[in-house]
């Protein structure tokens, strides 16, 4: 009795002492990512100090972005990187879901395969060729093409009116399209692929179409996931940088018209940053970088919740 | 006894696997039908041939005939679509669509011939439940997610999804191998009341519930039938040495 006690105590005590390392280099790792998001956060927080002084609330509602007189105000930012990166997502997720849909449950296998490495191929384009291929080759063709033609027959709308520069955010929210379509297709697409064969046989069993299938059983049940990839989608597009600002204009103005200039927050942090003038100048521009952070942290918390309602809502057995 | 399906030479092959091998037989309409036979031994594959579920599995191929009264499911212009709604299929495992209320469960397969009247659609629901005996139990909480329910009355939503669109046939493979014995053994009462209505073909692994619901049951071994009778022939004076074999318990 008092052997098998003993024995036991000896398991305990080595356990601990390994354990225990174990333990505190993990904490060690997961409190530093905490420590760099918190300094990130406070090293934003006081340099842009000068500006959220100066303007405060005002800051987010004003609308003047002017260097000279030191007068800044984010609103046309705010609007150009919410309203392309929404618009983007708008265009993009149709597109994203129906290439997935054909990826797994229209192609034969090894088309379905070929398309699939085509859409990862196309994540792993950097951010700078798609600029390139934009200004070179997109706004030309918007400029021509396209503008002329929606100006002549949907004119009247207040979506297409005014000149055809090319550059506009037409221009912003088409390459942010073709740059977020392949994020959300391959998650849709794992999501899809993660769909029980069973749930398929139950529609198939009942005289569903392929369609009827994919409709009753196949959607439905990837429902969250292709949520979660849509999010994340419009994480990639309200960060993007560096091809946005090669085609939108770099026009601080709110206009209902696509076809005008705008310009979007991580755009002017871009563009302004190295040739910032003046204190007050820079700290107005990390305040738009602290802006940026938070619309980014509301748009996770927003979307976790609706993930969170969404499951709860099954679970409940709510009709969504 | 008049049969409702016919296998002509019924061959299945999976690739390089000849999985059914030229099987003939007939399946009585009205009545229950049991599958027996050890693992692999091919008769969910025959099961499967039967509403033309190898449509969707990738290398599988299908010769012979299989005939619903007197039309070959696999012959010319036969739409698989149209044959899955007068063949219906209840599964291994329960499977209900977890993003859908009980309610909308029963009718889903229904709701595919078009738009109806609310009031139709609630009687279909309230009669089909009916039918496998769980309107008592869920007559409260149509409303409520199928995901709640027990394996059993999830199994039996099953079924009355299947019985919903108005088949001819339902094809049960190993319906009750998921469940408790107490659930088992209410599908069982289940399937002797659905004979009156539909032809049923049951595949199961479990001898004494061929034996318990079956009318008449098919052996099969190796990919073949091996023989086909009255149930209680089968389990008493079975023809053939390897049938007697199988239900003895001496292989299997």
């Amino acid at each position: 009795m008092s052997d098998v006690t003993a024995s036991h105590r000896w398991k305990i005590e080595k356990g601990l002492s390994g354990d225990f390392i174990f333990k505190a280099v993990t904490v060690l790792f997961a409190f530093s990512i905490l420590v760099i998001l918190m300094l990130m956060l406070y090293e934003m927080v006081s340099q842009s100090l000068p500006s959220l002084r100066k303007f405060g609330g005002h800051f987010i509602t004003g609308m003047e972005w002017d260097a000279v007189q030191e007068n800044f105000g984010a609103l046309p930012f705010i609007y150009g990187s919410v309203v392309s990166s929404i618009l983007a997502l708008l265009l993009a997720t149709p597109l994203a879901v129906g290439t997935a849909l054909f990826i797994t449950e229209i192609a034969p296998r090894r088309l379905g395969g070929f398309a699939a490495s085509l859409v990862e191929l196309l994540a792993a384009i950097p951010s700078v060729i798609y600029g390139l291929w934009g200004i070179l080759i997109m706004t030309p063709w918007l400029q021509q093409t396209v503008q002329p033609l929606l100006q002549k027959y949907l004119g009247f709308l207040p979506f297409f009116d005014g000149p055809a520069y090319g550059v506009s955010m037409l221009a912003g929210v088409l390459i942010l399209m073709i740059m977020v379509v392949p994020i959300i297709t391959s998650i849709t697409k794992e999501v899809l692929m993660a769909v029980p064969r069973s749930q398929r046989e139950a529609a198939i069993a009942l005289g569903a179409t392929r369609w009827e299938m994919i409709r009753m059983a196949v959607l439905p049940y990837g429902k969250s996931g292709i949520l979660g990839a849509v999010i994340l989608g419009l994480g990639r597009a309200i960060g993007e940088t560096m091809a946005v600002t090669m085609v939108i204009g770099n026009n601080p103005q709110i206009s209902l018209s696509l076809f005008s200039p705008a310009y979007t927050m991580p755009s002017v942090i871009a563009n302004e940053f190295a040739e910032a003038s003046s204190p007050l100048h820079s700290a107005a521009l990390m305040n738009i970088g602290l802006l940026l952070l938070v619309i980014t942290l509301i748009i996770n918390a927003l979307a976790r919740l609706l993930l969170w309602s969404m499951s709860r809502g099954a679970a409940r057995g709510t009709k969504l | 006894m008049n049969s409702k399906v016919k296998l002509d030479d019924l061959n299945v092959h999976f690739g390089g696997t000849h999985a059914v091998k030229g099987v003939t037989i007939d399946f009585p309409a009205n009545s229950v039908t049991a599958i027996i036979g050890p693992s692999g031994c091919g008769k969910s594959t025959v099961l499967r041939a039967i509403n033309r579920m190898h449509d969707m599995t990738p290398g599988a191929r299908v010769s012979g005939r299989i005939l619903l009264d007197e039309t070959d499911i696999y012959g010319r212009g036969v739409d698989p679509v149209a044959i899955r709604r007068r063949i219906g299929m209840v599964f291994q495992k329960p499977n209900p669509f977890p993003a859908m209320s009980i309610h909308d469960n029963v009718i889903a397969g229904y709701k595919l011939n078009g738009r109806m009247r609310r009031d139709e659609a609630d009687e279909i629901v309230e009669t089909s439940l009916q039918r496998v005996a769980l309107w008592d139990e869920v007559k409260d909480r149509l409303k409520s997610n199928a995901m709640e329910l027990s394996g059993g009355q999830q199994q039996r939503l099953c079924i009355a999804r299947t019985i919903a669109v108005r088949p001819d046939v339902i094809l049960m493979d190993e319906p009750a191998s998921a469940l408790d014995p107490i659930s088992t053994l209410k599908i069982e009462e289940l399937i002797e009341e659905l004979k009156e209505r539909y032809t049923i073909i049951i595949v199961t692994h479990n001898m004494q519930q061929a034996a318990r619901v079956s009318d008449v049951t098919a052996f099969f071994y190796l990919g073949e039938l091996i023989e086909c009778d009255v149930t209680k022939k089968i389990f008493t004076t079975p023809d053939r040495k390897q049938t007697e074999d199988y239900i003895t318990g001496r292989f299997g």
